[in-house]
């Protein structure tokens, strides 16, 4: 069977999958490297079973998994899924749609429209890019004037999709909050989140911790990976007096920081669940 | 098998398995590097993190 890993930088997370690849008698591993690919659109011809999406940019992950189904390859994830978890305004509606929790959100499209939007929310809220991770340019705004203020530097020097005002009503979160790990239709680990900082992302010092998967959290974390799409997604869940709420729904997980925390051997699980995908079970 | 630090000069041990494109931190300057090639042995200093980077 031959599997392509689509990716740029290789980290500790695509080596832990490398390795795991390399472990399982007759898979040949084609390395792909998303800054040397090339398409020809509707002449490709991949000699793959399955593509195994890791790329660090969001734009090639998205393009690259259309391209490559496009010439009839399978690929975990697919491309509706890295669409749907790539966009948080999507994401927000596969979860509205779905019945999944999530916190209060609101769009708007202009400085006007997103004051009184926030206004409606009250305060604190959190303004974040549709598109971005790793906590980026996230922004809490507790006041007025704080929200004139980030409203007016966005429209400003915002790109053009600094233009679209996704608001998340503020979740307090206690100093942690969870990411649990679905693979198929598993929820195989969580771990706790625990900063100081309101931004939680391991990314951003957030220190990781095991959280024991109940049914409650493996059924909100299963029902929201299907909302997007399926396939292999961490899940950041919120903790609130009234149950779980879905922040965000990632499709390229990082998850080096968890292994040894959870005692789950993560990859090993992606590794099957892509085989089982290549075979078409 | 062994590569030279592009930032300061420092010797550094690839470990067996080392594959082409995989991150590296530079055990004496800190600098996060790339393994460019393995044969002949190259590092470059990593990419900067782009906009669009992330899970």
């Amino acid at each position: 069977m031959k599997v392509g890993l689509l990716h740029s930088l290789l980290r500790k997370d695509e080596k832990y999958l490398i390795d795991e690849f390399n472990k399982i008698k007759d898979i040949e591993l084609v390395m792909i490297d998303d800054r040397k690919i090339m398409f020809n659109i509707g002449k490709d011809n991949f000699d793959l079973d399955v593509v195994v999406e890791r790329c660090i940019n969001h734009s090639r992950a998205l393009h690259g998994l259309r391209l490559f189904e496009a010439a009839g390859v399978k690929c975990v994830n697919s491309y509706k899924t890295a669409t749907i978890c790539g966009d948080k305004l999507l994401t927000s509606i596969a979860l509205s749609e779905n019945n999944v929790p999530q916190p209060e959100v609101r769009i708007a499209f202009t400085e006007e429209s997103a004051l009184e939007a926030i206004e409606e929310v009250g305060y604190p809220v959190v303004l974040k890019p549709a598109v971005g991770s790793w906590g980026r340019l996230l922004s809490k705004i507790n006041d007025r004037d704080a929200a004139e203020a980030i409203l007016e530097h966005k429209t400003i020097l915002g790109s053009y999709h600094h233009s679209i005002f996704y608001i998340q009503k503020y979740i307090e979160k206690k100093g942690r909050d969870i990411r649990s790990f679905v693979v198929g239709d598993e929820c195989i680990a969580a771990i706790y989140r625990t900063s100081s900082h309101w931004i939680t992302n391991t990314a951003r010092g957030g220190k990781a911790s095991n959280c024991p998967v109940t049914d409650e959290i493996a059924e909100i974390s299963i029902k929201a990976a299907k909302a997007v799409g399926g396939g292999i997604v961490a899940i950041d869940i919120f903790e609130t007096d009234e149950g779980y709420l879905v922040n965000e729904v990632n499709y390229t997980m990082e998850y080096k920081n968890s292994i040894d925390t959870t005692g789950v051997n993560i990859p090993a699980k992606m590794v099957d669940y892509i085989l089982k995908v290549a075979r078409g079970e | 098998m062994k590569a030279e630090c592009p930032v300061c000069g420092g010797e550094i041990e690839l470990a067996e398995g080392t594959v082409e494109g995989e991150l590296l931190e530079c055990p004496d300057c800190g600098t996060e590097l790339e393994v460019a090639s393995l044969n002949p042995p190259k590092l470059n200093e990593a990419p900067q993190e782009e906009e669009d980077w992330g899970e």
